[in-house]
């Protein structure tokens, strides 16, 4: 069984103007598909991507899977185990303490009044489980030193504060750790030691992530399979080689070919067309529409759904 | 064809800037010595982690720093001439006029209660020798030509109208219409996604190329710069680490930092090995080793290294600041 099974997961949000307004304005109300019926598994000790532009709907399904947010239709799995829907108190405690979530700004994310020791032991501590020593064996495993333990937030440098962000997420000694953009706040060579961390410590503990980013390379680097999503649907899915070597969807060929090469010198390639549309009036049929190059008549009407295309998942009517 | 004589008076020629920061606990120093200089139609790339003094040049250029950030000691040359020592108000009509400014949030250079046609038409008339109807028709053509769909129409928006995509393309317009012979870009595309920044940098090549604009490029994304520049200043702790034409620079660094930065940045081609590392971080502005600053750092530290004066680029001509550079014969 995969540790995280995700089937058709919905999020929408209620972004209308407060009643009064509407009512003045005669304006309907506005509601906004962050997230349409997207299905995918993780499997144990693997690394599960997630990419795609801002307002794709990444960190909304994130924040689903740890269960910061409800979906509005759908469910989110782990280990079999719908946390929506299960009622033994129990089981929801020991699949909650399971998952930890890294988040993108090292700044926000920790709390300047506390002592390091106090955040990395809090997840634990909220249990009551037993904190002795745990701070100072965390921090040398994420590459700092015992010592740290007594300083504040604002004594280290963007870099450490993510690998105190990941000493805090290791602390309960979680199966899946859900990393939102856990490196892009953060310069290439700070970038580097991180991943490497990050890596590091998936052996070490057997742990699975579902890793977010708008960094292709980044992911590429580190996922096993990995999943575009556009305006909160998922398009392609498929492992990083099949991906890069042959993008089946046109908005995932279009993103490859935007993304500036390392090695791209004085490249020219035509930019793509076209902006994200507005996730609160989508385009019917396949949202990628208006942008497709190979868009025709049928795309405009149907949705396409997600298919199997030589070894990745994608939805797009003409695909294969 | 360029003429030679912009080939070799350069737009922009920076000589030895050093720019201090006075506090209560000593001076700091986030630009020391550096030199470059901009041609007519080049884009100069202008790498480095954060905190290396990448808008620190760059504001020293264009007359913007914050007191007490001031210009220490070196020269700025645009088209030949003195800019640095100009008076406030001269400075700020040469930043409309000669040199156009691009920000990464297109929200500090609008006005959001103004039309994006008025801000433009303002700019024109403030600079140009034109009637008003002219600097209308002039900034839909200008619209037109950063790629804002409708032109004619979006240009009585105003800026909040307008995606972050849009609204960035419209400050290129602004700093582009009253035909300056620099711009300065400091990560015009940071917050955009990849697709819009695409579509950006396109748009800065297209405009650099056609009209001869010098541009300098200021952004820590490597791809960027490599598909952008034509060459590249590497910056690290107020310093020149590196410049030179951009394919030599990022395929065969010489500078044991850019080195490093090139290993540790993710490639297709490396697969899933680990990542170079370089250990450590870049030092604060108030705790810099004596000597080279990255020696802390470098793999290739030797005793000359620990001492000052540390390594320099010689005014013009060399290409790494650094004792002991990366031996290329073998690649050459
Ligand atoms: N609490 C909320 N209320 C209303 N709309 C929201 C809320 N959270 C997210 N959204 C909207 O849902 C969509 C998806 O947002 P989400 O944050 O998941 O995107 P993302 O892919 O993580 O983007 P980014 O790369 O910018 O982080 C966006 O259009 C966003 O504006
Ligand atoms: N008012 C100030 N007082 C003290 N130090 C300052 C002040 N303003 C900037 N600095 C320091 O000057 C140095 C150079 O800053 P600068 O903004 O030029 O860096 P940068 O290379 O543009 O970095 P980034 O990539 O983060 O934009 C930094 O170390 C910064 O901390
Ligand atoms: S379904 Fe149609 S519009 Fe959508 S990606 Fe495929 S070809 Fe393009
Ligand atoms: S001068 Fe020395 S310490 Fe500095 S980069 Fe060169 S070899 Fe390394
Ligand atoms: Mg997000
Ligand atoms: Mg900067």
């Amino acid at each position: 069984m995969a540790l995280v099974s995700i089937r058709n997961l919905t999020r929408i949000f209620d972004v209308s103007k407060p009643w009064l307004n509407r009512l003045i304005e005669r304006k309907p109300k506005a509601l906004l598909t962050a997230v349409s019926d997207v299905s995918f598994e993780i499997e144990e000790r693997t690394v599960y991507a997630l990419v795609g532009e801002s307002g794709s709907g990444k960190s909304t399904i994130g924040k689903m899977l740890v269960g910061l947010l409800p979906p509005s239709e759908g469910h989110v799995e782990i280990r079999g185990i719908d946390l929506a829907q299960e009622t033994d108190a129990d089981k929801i405690e020991s699949i909650r303490s399971d998952i930890q979530m890294i988040f993108q700004d090292p700044y926000a994310s920790l709390n300047p009044r506390w002592r390091v020791r106090d955040i990395i032991a809090e997840p634990v501590a909220a249990r009551g489980g037993k904190t002795e020593g745990l701070a100072e064996r965390l921090l040398e495993q994420v590459g700092l030193s015992a010592r740290d333990a007594g300083k504040f937030p604002h004594e280290f440098s963007g870099g450490q504060r993510q690998r105190i962000c990941i000493a805090r997420a290791l602390a309960s000694e979680p199966k899946l750790i859900v990393c939102d953009e856990p490196t892009s706040a953060l310069d290439v060579s700070v970038q580097a030691q991180v991943l490497n961390l990050m890596s590091d410590l998936k052996d070490e503990f057997g742990l699975t992530y579902l890793f977010i980013s708008h960094d292709l390379t980044v992911v590429q680097h580190m996922a096993d399979r990995i999943g575009v999503l556009y305006l909160g649907r998922l398009v392609e899915e498929a492992d990083p080689d099949t991906l890069f070597d042959h993008p089946a969807h046109p908005y995932t060929q279009m993103l490859l070919a935007a993304a500036p090469k390392l090695d791209g010198f004085g490249r020219e390639v035509p930019p793509p067309q076209g902006e994200i549309p507005d996730p609160i009036n989508p385009p019917p049929g396949c949202a990628f529409n208006p942008r497709c190059p190979l868009a025709a008549e049928r795309c405009r009407t149907e949705r396409p759904t997600l298919r199997d295309v030589r070894g990745a998942r994608v939805a797009c009517h003409f695909a294969g | 064809m360029k003429q030679t004589h912009i080939m070799t008076t350069p737009i922009l020629s920076i000589r030895n800037l050093t720019v201090d920061i006075p506090t209560r606990h000593g001076v700091l120093r986030p630009v020391n010595g550096v030199s470059y200089d901009v041609a007519a139609g080049e884009i100069l790339g202008v790498v480095g982690e954060s905190g290396a003094g990448k808008s620190m040049a760059g504001n020293a250029v264009i007359g913007l720093l914050n007191p007490p950030a001031h210009i220490a000691s070196g020269e700025i040359l645009l088209n030949g001439q003195r800019i640095d020592t100009l008076p406030r108000d001269e400075m700020r009509r040469l930043r409309g006029k000669q040199i156009g400014v691009v920000f990464q949030d297109p929200l500090t250079s609008l006005n959001p209660l103004l039309r994006i046609g008025d801000q433009l038409t303002e700019t024109m008339l403030a600079h140009l020798d034109i009637s008003p109807s002219e600097a209308r028709k002039r900034a839909i053509a200008a619209l037109e030509e950063v790629g804002i769909p409708g032109a004619a129409q979006r240009v009585d928006s105003y800026p909040h109208e307008f995606s972050g995509g849009m609204r960035q393309r419209v400050v290129i317009a602004l700093a582009l219409c009253a035909e300056p012979s620099l711009i300065i870009a400091d990560e015009p595309t940071t917050a955009l996604d990849v697709s819009v920044q695409a579509q950006i940098i396109a748009l800065l090549k297209r405009l650099c190329r056609e009209r001869g604009t010098a541009v300098m490029l200021i952004t820590h994304d490597m791809g960027v710069i490599a598909e952008a520049a034509d060459r590249v200043a590497v910056m690290y702790a107020g310093q020149l680490a590196e410049i030179g034409p951009v394919r030599e620079v990022l395929a065969a660094p010489i500078h044991p930092y850019t080195d490093g930065l090139m290993g540790s940045t993710p490639l297709a081609s490396r697969g899933k090995d680990r990542l170079h590392q370089i250990p450590g971080a870049m030092p604060r502005l108030d705790a810099l080793p004596p000597g080279c600053a990255f020696h802390p750092r470098c793999p290739y530290t030797q005793d000359d290294c620990r001492a000052d004066p540390g390594p320099r680029i010689e005014d013009g001509a060399g290409r790494a600041a650094c004792f002991h550079p990366i031996s290329r014969t073998e690649v050459a």
